[in-house]
């Protein structure tokens, strides 16, 4: 096997160990919540996290998509786990992180160790099809965990206006009555205040690590982007995470100034779009043999993400509101901040309509200097799949060349690993890249 | 220079042999069969032996199709999707659109004068797009493939089948054996089937004239009648469909070895 060399130097990230260790810390805090009299809850990666945190510091969320996505990475597990929801009755065209997440509920068995843990409550969002509904099951499959949703889907952000967000924070001030309800706990809301803080440290800072990457040669790969990524979709509110996005940050930053590649050999940028097959990751790793990184994603970028478009038009990371000295001193300012914030989620606004996700991907194209796109026809999520051949439209109007492949996130009977590495090779030939090294 | 293009295809396997990437010397294929190392040498020699040219005498060995990784002799390779455009500018330079359907694969690509690819699509895991659908097809039917096409040339009914599977699709078949619809409705329906199939994928990536139609099923006339009628275009049947790939890369292989 031929050595992976190039012009440019690399060297591993020094916070990977780290990174590992706060997803390890999550998963085994959550499973041991009530050891020590704490509470958990479980609900989706794009759920107002920062509101149970009022709750005290001793709960502990498991979000459901990534729970999903490591079902999905452990294939005989998550052959069990598709096929008990199957066996339950649940249709196999499902979303697949939420057919994995009901199996391993059916099977009571944690993807790390032990038996399911079963949540106090569950607190979730709904703007995709699927997400409601989804907590609706589990509930019943827990018999009747208590479970509250807060309807977000009330336009894109060009529409965004008062009534909008009071309709939100109202479902949120129901939500904290609902929450004290539930657990008997009073409400902190100097806990809610920093953890929206942290929210917002979270989310703007994973987009500056994001910007590092328009650099040529890119810093970081989406491969191992998904593994850093993961953190905010676990839990966005926590200290922990915004500390350590924080830390990325500055290390991501020397990598650029010193001229660090993610890929040595870089010499042909795409991005991908959707959630990877996440039994296969395998397939970013083989784009590297022809000297090509993928820089990134919508999906990557902007599922947690916050972005703004600056004065020069360009995509850059939100300023914080306390960047942008906005006051947020008691319950209802949190909330508002926080519904606001959100609403302007890259990866909220392709629910209205295909063009807006065209436009940033178009964005990100130009502005991150790609070559080419990769586009999964992902089956197992019809919310971030839907009008997806539009965007292919677009890009291939755009002057992007485009390859498209058909498989699932989570489900790995529905991917050809060998068919998608062909159409890669054909994709690669197009590009004109030969492979370095076997 | 002489060189050599070898096509390892699904089913079968193509050898070419050409002057300068300019002049074909000779053409020779056989089924893969399960021995398809074998299979190769036999057929490479062949192939050598019709263009009287020595093994030594080839510079250069490219292979393209499903299995080109495990081509004996080949010192590298190409796409199905890269040999096609190749071979196909190379016979009709005033191709813009290919449609390939093989037996495992369909597939369709747009190229430039050069046989730069701009953009291809391929076929998904179902056999509903290739020649293999064709097969099975024939067998539910009890005729013989290549009497398939010319059968179904003899309907001018038009009956809706909605083949997303093969296997579906040979249910549908059954269903209409039963209901006593005659053999030639039946066949002319499975062309028209994989004909939708392969049209959607030709509009996705665009198309321009010249259309030429390659691959083994570009020797049924009914399907190629039903893609014209897709289309509403005429369009160039590749003389020898088959081997355009294998005479793709056996151009690849000139450029591969240095020398222009």
């Amino acid at each position: 096997m031929a050595e992976k060399k190039g012009k440019y130097p690399t060297e591993p990230l020094k916070c990977w160990e780290k990174a590992k260790q706060i997803r390890e810390d999550y998963y085994k805090n959550y499973a041991k919540a009530h050891d020590k009299g704490g509470l958990r809850w479980a609900g989706g990666a794009w759920t107002f996290d920062a509101i149970p945190m009022g709750l005290g510091d001793d709960v502990y969320p498991i979000t459901s998509e990534p729970y999903g996505a490591s079902c999905a990475f452990n294939k005989q597990f998550s052959l069990r786990c598709l096929e008990a929801s199957e066996k339950a009755g649940y249709a196999r065209d499902l979303c697949a992180y939420m057919r994995n997440y009901w199996g391993s509920i059916l099977l009571n068995e944690y993807a790390f160790g032990g038996p399911f843990p079963k949540p106090d409550f569950l607190w979730q969002d709904h703007i995709c099809c699927s997400h409601a509904k989804w907590y609706q099951i589990v509930s019943e499959l827990e018999h009747g965990i208590p479970h509250y949703s807060i309807d977000v889907a009330v336009g894109p952000e060009s529409d965004i206006n008062e009534n909008k967000i009071e309709y939100i924070v109202g479902q949120m001030h129901d939500g904290i009555e609902f929450l004290e309800k539930t657990t008997g706990r009073k409400y902190n809301d100097n806990l809610l205040i920093k953890a929206v803080k942290n929210h917002f440290r979270t989310t703007s800072t994973w987009a500056k690590v994001c910007e590092l990457n328009k650099t040529v040669p890119a810093p970081l790969d989406e491969k191992s982007m998904y593994s850093l990524y993961v953190l905010g979709t676990l839990q966005k509110a926590s200290e922990t995470v915004a500390d350590f996005y924080e830390e990325l940050y500055k290390e991501v930053k020397d990598r650029v100034e010193r001229g660090i590649a993610a890929t040595p050999n870089e010499r042909c940028r795409v991005m991908s779009d959707t959630q990877p097959p996440w039994g296969f990751l395998s397939v970013f790793r083989y784009l590297e043999k022809f000297g090509c990184v993928s820089i990134g994603s919508l999906y990557s970028f902007g599922l947690i993400g916050a972005w703004e478009v600056d004065d020069k038009g360009e995509w850059v990371h939100r300023k914080t509101p306390m960047e942008n000295k906005l006051t947020i001193n008691d319950r209802d300012s949190a909330l508002r901040v926080y519904t606001e914030w959100e609403l302007h989620k890259p990866e909220w606004q392709h629910f209205y309509s295909p063009d807006l996700k065209s436009e940033m991907m178009i964005r990100i194209a130009k502005q991150w200097k790609l070559n080419g796109v990769m586009l999964h026809y992902n089956r197992g999520c019809e919310g971030l799949s839907l009008g997806i051949a539009e965007n292919r439209l677009a890009l291939l109007e755009a002057g992007y060349p485009v390859m498209v492949f058909e498989g699932n996130m989570g489900d790995e009977r529905e991917f050809d690993m060998v068919r998608t590495m062909g159409r890669i090779d054909a994709f690669m030939e197009t590009l004109e890249l030969k492979k370095d090294f076997d | 220079m002489i060189t050599a293009g070898i096509d390892m295809g699904a089913k079968t396997i193509k050898v070419v042999i050409m002057e300068d990437g300019k002049k074909v010397l000779s053409m020779a294929k056989d089924l893969g069969g399960t021995d398809t190392r074998a299979t190769t040498e036999k057929i490479y020699a062949d192939a050598l032996k019709k263009a009287s040219v020595k093994m030594e005498d080839i510079t250069h060995v490219t292979s393209t199709g499903t299995g080109r990784a495990a081509a004996p002799y080949a010192k590298d390779n190409i796409t199905e999707v890269g040999a096609a455009a190749k071979g196909v500018i190379f016979i009709y330079p005033s191709a813009r659109t290919v449609i390939d359907v093989g037996a495992e694969e369909g597939k369709t690509l747009r190229c430039d004068a050069t046989g730069k690819v701009i953009d291809f699509a391929v076929n998904e895991k179902c056999a509903a797009g290739a020649g293999s659908f064709m097969e099975s097809m024939a067998r539910a039917l009890e005729v013989k493939l290549e009497e398939l096409g010319p059968l179904a040339l003899k309907s001018t009914n038009a009956i809706p089948m909605n083949a997303q599977c093969a296997v579906f699709a040979e249910s549908e078949v059954v269903t209409l054996v039963h209901q006593k619809t005659p053999k030639q409705d039946i066949a002319k329906a499975i062309h028209d089937a994989i004909a939708d199939r392969i049209t959607s994928m030709v509009r996705k990536v665009g198309f321009e004239k010249d259309v030429v139609i390659i691959g083994g099923v570009a020797k049924n006339p009914a399907f190629v009648e039903a893609m014209k009628r897709n289309l509403e275009m005429d369009m160039i049947v590749a003389n020898e469909p088959e081997f355009v790939g294998a005479i793709g890369a056996a151009i690849m292989a000139v450029e591969n070895a240095g020398v222009k």
